[in-house]
């Protein structure tokens, strides 16, 4: 009797989200499944295995469940006196893919190498994530100064070094408009003011369709360089079959013939090597080949109770550094979310961006089970009687 | 409470970024509705056609039938062998046994065994016996696939005029080409399954099309008549030592060809052999050349100076102009002066006074460069473009060649004296008998073929060709008048080796010295007609460069005549 009154007593005071910790895990599930349905094929050919990348992704699975309980069980306030320090660290960490320690695979130096460990670290990824942190710690610094221009100039300005380098030096847009993405979400946050967001987003809007309307009417296609074939490819990927347009094509090939109810699980004919590694970036259009735009909007719905969920948590943290980790990770899974399907179905100009919990990579899922080990972590400190 | 009014103020927000990311996913669901509902099926179209490897079946070829019904161009089951590159286990006993059996260099196979490719095509044409005994092997990668390769029954015969087929079974020259797209058919599909590296998917099985035949092609040459032309062709080539013999035979009321002979012929079923002990030592563009040589159609794609025979359509001129007639008074004293030039006639002594017809008979050459001053520049050279002299015939062969004839601004007496009698200008075999035909026929000019009708393969009748004709480019009377001229001719004149025995026979000789001129060479030729009231057909033969008696009448007149006096009881023509 005593021992459930207890219970009850911490469940009245304490909450762990355990929707948020299912969506997850249905999502890893999910993803497992469909790594070894795109991948099995090739994986046969090329280590003859069928569930080469099937084992590997496990592992890490495996691993990032451990580091995300690992960090739901720390406090998530201990982290706060490492913000500036894992700030300078994670802009430090960009340039040494350049240095012998640079890891080089599909033709780009993104990776560092961790000497004896064989484990290569993407420093863009450290990046997000100390960003989340760096700017949740530094907006409760600024108090109310962020109510002034100068005082988001001040933010906007320190959010920028990362993205930059990332752009920069590792030449990796994507990554870089992703951790620039986050930044702006988690000021937005955390700033009253609506409308210098609507100018700045106006601005940017306004450059991206200037860039591209550039693109297209170039006299010389030559001088466009690889991401400018990349928006001509946009337009038009059945121009551009064997080059830039190549792999979208290949997707919407995929896509299209996935039709309503799709082929069924395992059926894919495009993962026969016509879409070249589909575990990765284009495992959505397997996954709406097979599983047909049934399948592809329940995976979306999965996507939307979780950010869902994390609002939540986000509304109701006990304080302002809490509620603005979980906002930070929340931009994080959802511009992923957003930019990977968008660029699958051709919505958006090719740009290599992984659909989170679910494209295969040890190192992504690592950091994305970190991010929600933290969201989680946040949530143990709502005080039920809080919850709204 | 400031803190609390922050908190709201982040709430909504927190609550704006929310929204506006589920706004965005639901933007991507419609984007995703359309691709896989509205453009579902254009994509499954196209990624079915990336999915399935086509293996093409070719379709049977029409044949090519004679008059009679005779099949002179048929087809014949043979294999291609090809590998595919990903099915390959063990390439080293793939190339020994392809080596092996197909007798091909190891480095040949090699590098088609080795090249990564869907599917390599090692040989086409095997024979069949070859392709079962390959199959029976069970090596996997290797494919034989039955296809039909084009089969002359009688090799040689009429090889510069039926032509043969590449090895995709593509027309090369002769009626193989003109007719192709009747002759082609339509090739079918195996179609399979198979992954971005061309490796079958098993499971997902095949589909097939079926080729459709080609058409069969009839055409008015006869089997009987080519083959007897063809023998005499041969035995005059071999008598007379000569370099070629071609013979033409045509119906000269409708164009319709009977037989055209150009011996030396070629073997259609082995077109690129080249002669005995020749060939070794040359260049791939010489051998080309050469094979070019061999396959040319000497009645269509070569000129020649036509001398005495021209004299038909000379006279003709001058009968329908009115500046003669039959009965017209010619001098001959051995020679004609035009301009400053003395043009001799080929008696030395002169043909004395004579009437039209007898100039004809003799083949006097003062007495038709007469007429033709008589016509004058101008009219003349009307009449040898009304005649259709200046425009090709239309024959349905290819590459038939043009007349090279001077300039009307360059053509001076001394000019039109040399054309009046068949000389200083090319034509082709084919202008001459179209032309001397369309003179006697009661003047129309008609257009010299081959192609009948076209049936496909159910027997069904396809098309049935009809050719060109122009009326009245000469009067029927004159048309009458130079029938019985030319009736003369072969009766008692310098045609009479051409006479045959209880028919009327019109006909000319000629003799043409060769350019450059003084090399001894010569063209003998005779064109003759028969029956000489009501010609129903036609034939020339032509000798080239013969040793030894050279002159028409006595060379090239006897060919017609043993020509004649075989098809026509054979073709029904009644004696008199």
């Amino acid at each position: 009797m005593a021992d459930r009154r207890r219970r009850k007593k911490e469940q009245t005071e304490y909450f762990f989200d355990y929707s948020l910790l299912f969506i997850v895990l249905f999502l890893m599930g999910f993803g497992l499944v469909m790594i070894y349905s795109a991948s099995s094929y090739e994986a046969q050919q090329e280590f003859g295995s069928g569930s080469f990348y099937l084992r590997k992704q496990l592992i890490a699975d495996i691993l990032g469940l451990v580091v995300m309980m690992v960090m739901a069980n720390i406090p998530y306030k201990f982290w706060q006196r490492f913000t500036t320090l894992a700030y300078f660290a994670s802009l430090l960490l960009i340039p040494m893919v350049l240095t012998p320690l640079g890891v080089e695979s599909h033709g780009a130096k993104r990776w560092v190498g961790i000497p004896g460990t064989g484990f290569n670290l993407q420093p863009a990824e450290v990046a997000k994530v100390c960003m989340i942190l760096f700017l949740a710690n530094m907006v409760c610094l600024m108090g109310k100064k962020l109510r002034t221009a100068k005082g988001l100039i001040v933010l906007i300005a320190l959010s920028l070094p990362h993205s930059l380098a990332v752009w920069l030096i590792t030449k990796n847009m994507s990554s870089a408009i992703i951790i620039l993405g986050i930044a702006m979400l988690m000021i937005f946050v955390a700033t009253p003011d609506y409308k210098r967001f609507v100018i700045m987003g106006a601005i940017a809007a306004a450059a991206v369709i200037l860039i591209v309307w550039a693109i297209f009417n170039t006299p010389i296609i030559e001088k466009v360089g690889f991401r400018g074939e990349r928006v001509l490819a946009w337009r038009d990927p059945e121009a551009y079959a064997q080059g830039k347009g190549f792999q979208t094509l290949q997707a919407l090939y995929a896509i299209g013939s996935g039709g309503i109810w799709g082929k069924g699980l395992g059926q894919s004919m495009q993962k026969l090597n016509f879409i070249p590694e589909a575990q990765n970036d284009m495992i959505f259009s397997i996954i709406c080949e097979e599983l047909g735009l049934f399948g592809a909007i329940a995976v979306i719905l999965m996507f939307i109770m979780l950010l869902w969920r994390m609002m939540i948590v986000a509304n109701n943290a006990s304080d302002l550094f809490g509620a603005l980790l979980v906002v930070g990770v929340m931009g994080h899974i959802a511009i992923q979310v957003i930019l990977n399907i968008a660029v699958v179905t051709n919505t958006i100009p090719n740009t290599g961006i992984s659909l989170p919990f679910i494209s295969y990579g040890g190192s992504s899922v690592l950091f994305l089970m970190m991010e929600i080990g933290l969201v989680l972590s946040v949530a143990r400190r709502i005080q039920l009687k809080e919850l709204a | 409470m400031p803190a609390i009014h922050n908190k709201i103020a982040h709430r909504k927000k927190i609550l704006t970024v929310f929204l506006g990311c589920a706004l965005v996913l639901v933007a991507l669901f419609g984007r995703l509705i359309y691709l896989m509902v509205w453009e579902a099926d254009y994509y499954a179209e196209k990624a079915t056609q990336l999915h399935e490897r086509e293996r093409s079946i070719k379709a049977a070829r029409g044949r090519i039938l004679d008059c009679n019904g005779e099949i002179l161009a048929d087809n014949r089951t043979v294999c291609t062998i090809s590998v595919i590159h990903n099915q390959i286990e063990d390439p080293e006993a793939v190339i020994a046994m392809l080596c092996r059996e197909l007798e091909l260099s190891e480095e040949y196979v090699r590098g088609r065994v080795e090249k990564y490719s869907s599917m390599e095509r090692i040989k086409s044409n095997v024979d069949k016996a070859v392709g079962d005994r390959i199959r029976e092997y069970e090596i996997p990668g290797v494919k034989v696939d039955e296809d039909y390769k084009r089969y002359y029954p009688y090799g040689e015969l009429a090889s510069k005029v039926l032509g043969f087929t590449g090895g995709d079974n593509q027309g090369i020259i002769g009626l193989e080409v003109i007719y192709e797209e009747y002759l082609q058919g339509k090739p079918g599909m195996i179609l399979t399954v198979t992954d971005a590296k061309g490796i079958e998917v098993e499971a997902a099985g095949e589909r097939r099309v079926e080729p459709v035949s080609g058409n069969d092609l009839y055409i008015s040459l006869d089997r009987n008549i080519q083959t007897y032309a063809t023998q005499l062709a041969y035995q005059a080539m071999e008598t007379k030592q000569a370099q070629s013999v071609s013979i033409l035979v045509m119906n000269p009321q409708n164009g319709e060809i009977y037989a055209m002979v150009n011996v030396p012929e070629f073997d259609l079923n082995d077109p690129f052999a080249l002669p005995e002990g020749m060939g070794d030592n040359l260049s791939a563009q010489e051998k080309q050349d050469m094979l070019n040589r061999i396959w040319r159609n000497g009645c269509i794609n070569d000129t020649y100076e036509p001398g005495s025979t021209f004299k038909i359509i000379t006279a003709a001129a001058g009968l329908e102009q009115g500046v003669i007639t039959p009965q017209s008074q010619f001098s001959c004293p051995g020679f004609i002066m035009v301009e400053d030039r003395r043009i001799r006639c080929h008696k030395v002594g002169g043909h004395g006074g004579q009437d039209f017809v007898h100039c004809m008979m003799n083949s006097c050459n003062p007495a038709l460069i007469s007429v033709g001053l008589l016509l004058g520049v101008d009219t003349y050279y009307d009449y040898f473009t009304r005649f259709g002299l200046l425009t090709k015939t239309g024959v349905d062969l290819p590459g038939e060649a043009g007349t090279i004839m001077h300039n009307r601004e360059n053509m001076g007496l001394v000019e039109l004296a040399t054309v009046s009698f068949g000389q200083s200008f090319q034509i082709t075999p084919i202008q001459l008998v179209t032309t001397a035909s369309s003179i006697i026929n009661g003047g129309r000019r008609i257009t010299p073929h081959f192609g009948v009708k076209v049936v496909n393969a159910q027997g069904e009748l396809v098309e049935r060709f009809s050719y060109p004709v122009t009326e009245n480019i000469v009067s029927s009377e004159t048309s009458a008048t130079m029938r019985e001229i030319l009736e003369m001719v072969v009766k008692e004149g310098s045609g009479k080796n051409g006479k045959v025995e209880g028919y009327r026979v019109g006909g000319k000789t000629a003799t043409s010295q060769t350019l450059p001129r003084g090399s001894g060479k010569y063209i003998s030729s005779f064109i003759g007609f028969a029956p000489a009231d009501d010609p129903q057909v036609i034939a020339v033969a032509i000798v080239n460069t013969p040793q030894g008696v050279y002159y028409g009448g006595q060379v090239a007149a006897p060919i017609v005549r043993q020509l004649f006096e075989n098809i026509l009881p054979y073709l029904g023509i009644e004696q008199e």
